[in-house]
């Protein structure tokens, strides 16, 4: 250690040795990370908070003014606003949308004369026109005596109404199902030769079938009709009466008089409707199975494309071709395609895919069906062999980085005991380089996983009436549009009328869509890191 | 070439010049591999020694750019450069340890028994008794008789570099072509690899490229002296060391230069 004459020349020395060493270097870097990490925190907390916030029940809130309206609601949130932001104001969502025409409402906090939680104030998810809120008057029933005023007693009564409706309209559904499948199978006969008499036994039956069906149809309009006389009848925090059908009426509960266990019962049904249900409202509420199905099968179908075609372009390109101008062109060209804006690739998938090769196939095994397509409209395979070309680039730079991380004496000691040069690549250079592929894997499925400008063009829709999979032959539908969990943000967030009631299920969604990428990416993760215990060692 | 040497030969070399591109790395060599003996080849650096060793099991071919002329013939006549001469097989007859041991990534096992499962062996006994063997001649079965199925890549260097030995003596080939085996390895692996080349002497000829006089002349019956691409002079070892023909040769083993 140097002395110091004073304090003074200590500090100086101090000063210029983090100017030497580079410190400063190290404090850059550190704030970077410092930045990345921040930010990714933001966005993680924001998109947490909101997302597992959305499906919590919240209490009614009674809030009275100073002139003595009054509103019930689920207490949103509170601004400050004004001039210094001085004045508070809380947003209440008084939902009765076909009351109010409005979801929420803003009211400031100097009119308010009193806010109360009455314990007998219900929350109604209903099928149609989002969330009421109020208080129960009385029931109405065919089936019970006015005596019996409780929802449970309605819920009995209406129960197995639905229930018929429910088995019936299944029933309707196939049976339309096969009289469309009699259809096509005639239309393909009569293509042929309009006259062929063996279009005749198929006619007959589709004539019984249509007749089946429509006394099915009349029966569950009567049905429903039916349905609709179980009736709850509730009013509003302005005595309003409104007659609800307990049809309609999709979940009810108290929120006031839950518990913790009970709140937690609710947020436990929402979110295993959230998983496994049906989208409801035009996509703002219920469930986002279809969406998630399509999402990992758009995924995995992807993967189909990618990665054999990524690993054997980049073993060609490393182990086969012989180096020069060409290869060095091609790889300079496959960096290049990875920077491609995502929506250039849906416009190629478009153009080629689904027009060319899809247009193709419909003229040369589904010519009868024309004018409407079969596989020349956008559908879950071509989507995906979008996506299969747009993440191709990924998977072959990390192949090729993988094979040529591959040590060469490695390669030079397989071949030194007659190993050919295939046998070289499938026995030692493969299975080595497996983990760095890996991450290619995992790389090019996470950008699937997020992208959705090119689905726009290829296939996606807001809401698919089937699913690409399902219990009819071939079970595996890849023709069919589908539903896309990042497609349903843009679409609830953007284009819904109700911007604000659809908020919650757009975070909902964007959790949903980063834990499905996260499930799938540490899967490979877990996988990729098995691959390398095997191989691993000393020597690389 | 000394004419007055005589033994049986197993390789015979012809009027071999390689070149790298446009650069000459090899000129005009002639040489008579002799049979189950061990054949040192040494050199500074750069010398083209390890190039010619190369040669001999085509691995030269795996470089691309490299073009030569002459011949190669095993016992028997065939040019290994013949257009009709499958490399394949021929790296089967004559086997390879590198200067860097290089086990597959995979069980010591698997490792001996690599050649033999690409040349599409099977039969679980068969493969057994040929992993004893090889593993036996590579003086490696001792330590390694109980931890076959682990991994290769826990062997300490030594024992690597003997597995790789095995791994050549496994395929059953007539040479073994050694590319400066023991570089990378501590004075107490080297010993046991140096004793191993004697004692496979008797089963395998032997042509091991090295840097280190000592151990060419302690386990060689030839040696070969190599300077500038070209075979300076090819004689017994005992020979070359002690009363070399040529000045350059005694110049390099004296260590005026090299």
């Amino acid at each position: 250690m140097p002395s110091f004459d004073s304090e003074k020349a200590f500090r100086k020395e101090q000063v210029k040795k983090f100017w030497r060493e580079g410190e400063y270097n190290v404090w850059f870097s550190t704030t970077s990370i410092g930045v990345i990490v921040l930010m990714a925190l933001t966005v993680l907390y924001v998109v947490v908070s909101n997302g597992a916030a959305a499906l919590w029940p919240r209490d009614l809130a009674l809030i009275t003014t100073h002139e003595g309206q009054r509103y019930l609601g689920e207490l949103i949130q509170t601004e400050h606003f004004g001039p210094e932001k001085k004045k508070l104001r809380y947003q209440l969502k008084i939902g009765n949308r076909d009351l109010y025409g409005l979801d929420f409402k803003w009211i400031p906090d100097s009119e308010i004369e009193k806010i109360e939680y009455p314990t007998d104030a219900y929350t109604l998810e209903r099928e149609e026109y989002g969330n009421f809120y109020g208080f129960l008057v009385q029931t109405q029933s065919p089936a019970l005596d006015p005596s019996q005023k409780g929802l449970a007693t309605l819920d009995k009564a209406s129960h197995e109404a639905q229930e018929k409706l429910h088995v019936l309209t299944k029933e309707i559904k196939d049976l339309a199902y096969q009289m469309e499948d009699l259809r096509l199978k005639i239309q393909a006969i009569e293509y042929k030769n309009a006259e062929d008499p063996a279009a005749l036994p198929l006619k007959a039956q589709i004539e019984t079938l249509k007749e089946h069906f429509e006394g099915l149809v009349n029966t569950q309009a009567e049905l429903a009709q039916a349905a609709l006389e179980h009736l709850a009848i509730f009013k509003d925090a302005t005595d309003r009466q409104k007659s609800i059908p307990r049809g309609l009426i999709h979940r009810y509960f108290q929120p006031n008089q839950l518990g913790l266990g009970g709140k937690l019962a609710v947020y436990g049904k929402r979110l295993f409707e959230l998983f496994f249900d049906e989208p409801r409202e035009s996509n703002t509420e219920g469930g986002l199975f279809p969406a998630i199905l399509g999402t990992v099968m758009l995924v995995f179908m992807m993967s189909f494309v990618s990665f054999p075609l990524g690993v054997v372009a980049a073993v060609y390109l490393r182990e086969y071709a012989r180096k020069g101008f060409l290869v060095q062109a091609i790889r300079v060209a496959v960096n290049n395609l990875a920077g491609i804006p995502s929506i250039v690739w849906g416009i190629f998938g478009l153009a080629f895919f689904v027009y060319f090769v899809g247009g193709g196939i419909d003229a040369l095994f589904f010519p009868e069906r024309a004018p409407n397509p079969v596989f020349g409209t956008g559908g879950m395979l071509w989507a995906s062999s979008t996506l299969g070309l747009l993440t191709v680039p990924v998977v072959i730079v990390a192949t090729e980085e993988a094979l040529g991380s591959v040590p060469g004496e490695i390669r030079h000691g397989s071949l030194a005991l007659g190993a050919t040069q295939f046998q070289t690549l499938m026995r030692v250079i493969l299975p080595m380089a497996g983990p760095r592929i890996m991450t290619g894997f995992i790389l090019a499925m996470s950008r699937a996983a997020g992208e959705v400008a090119p689905l726009m063009i290829t296939g996606v829709v807001k809401l698919a009436p089937t699913l690409p999979v399902d219990g009819r032959f071939p079970f595996i539908h890849l023709e069919r549009k589908f539903m896309h969990l990042g497609f349903h943000i843009y679409d609830v967030g953007f284009q819904s009328p109700n911007v604000e009631a659809a908020k919650p299920m757009v975070f909902v969604t964007t959790l949903l869509l980063l834990g499905v990428v996260v499930l799938m990416t540490s899967a490979s993760i877990i996988l990729r890191s098995r691959l390398k215990k095997r191989y691993a060692g000393r020597t690389f | 070439m000394n004419d007055t040497l005589t033994y049986d030969s197993v390789m015979t070399v012809r009027g071999l010049n390689l070149f790298y591109g446009e650069a000459q790395a090899l000129f005009n060599i002639d040489m008579d591999i002799p049979k189950h003996q061990v054949t040192a080849l040494i050199g500074p650096s750069g010398c083209g020694k390890s190039t010619f060793l190369r040669c001999l099991n085509r691995m030269n071919d795996l470089l691309g750019n490299v073009s030569l002329n002459g011949t190669i013939e095993l016992e028997g006549g065939v040019n290994i450069y013949d257009k009709h001469q499958d490399p394949i097989q021929l790296r089967r007859q004559v086997g390879m340890i590198f200067q860097k041991s290089n086990p597959f990534p995979k069980s010591i096992y698997e490792n001996v028994i690599y050649g033999l499962r690409i040349a599409g062996e099977n039969h679980k006994a068969k493969l057994d008794e040929v992993v004893e063997l090889s593993l036996k001649r590579a003086a490696l079965w001792d330590e390694v008789k109980d931890r076959l199925d682990q991994t290769a890549l826990g062997l300490s260097g030594g024992q690597m570099q003997r597995l790789c030995i095995a791994r050549a003596v496994a395929v059953g080939p007539e040479i073994l072509l050694m590319d400066e085996p023991c570089s990378a390895l501590d004075p107490k692996s080297t010993a046991k690899i140096e004793d191993l080349i004697m004692e496979l002497r008797g089963n395998y000829t032997i042509v091991i490229v090295t840097h280190n006089m000592q151990q060419a002349s302690r386990v060689s019956d030839y040696t070969g002296f190599f300077y500038e691409g070209k075979l300076i002079e090819f004689d017994e070892t005992q020979t070359i060391f002690t009363k070399p023909t040529n000045q350059q040769t005694e110049d390099y083993i004296t260590g005026r230069f090299g």
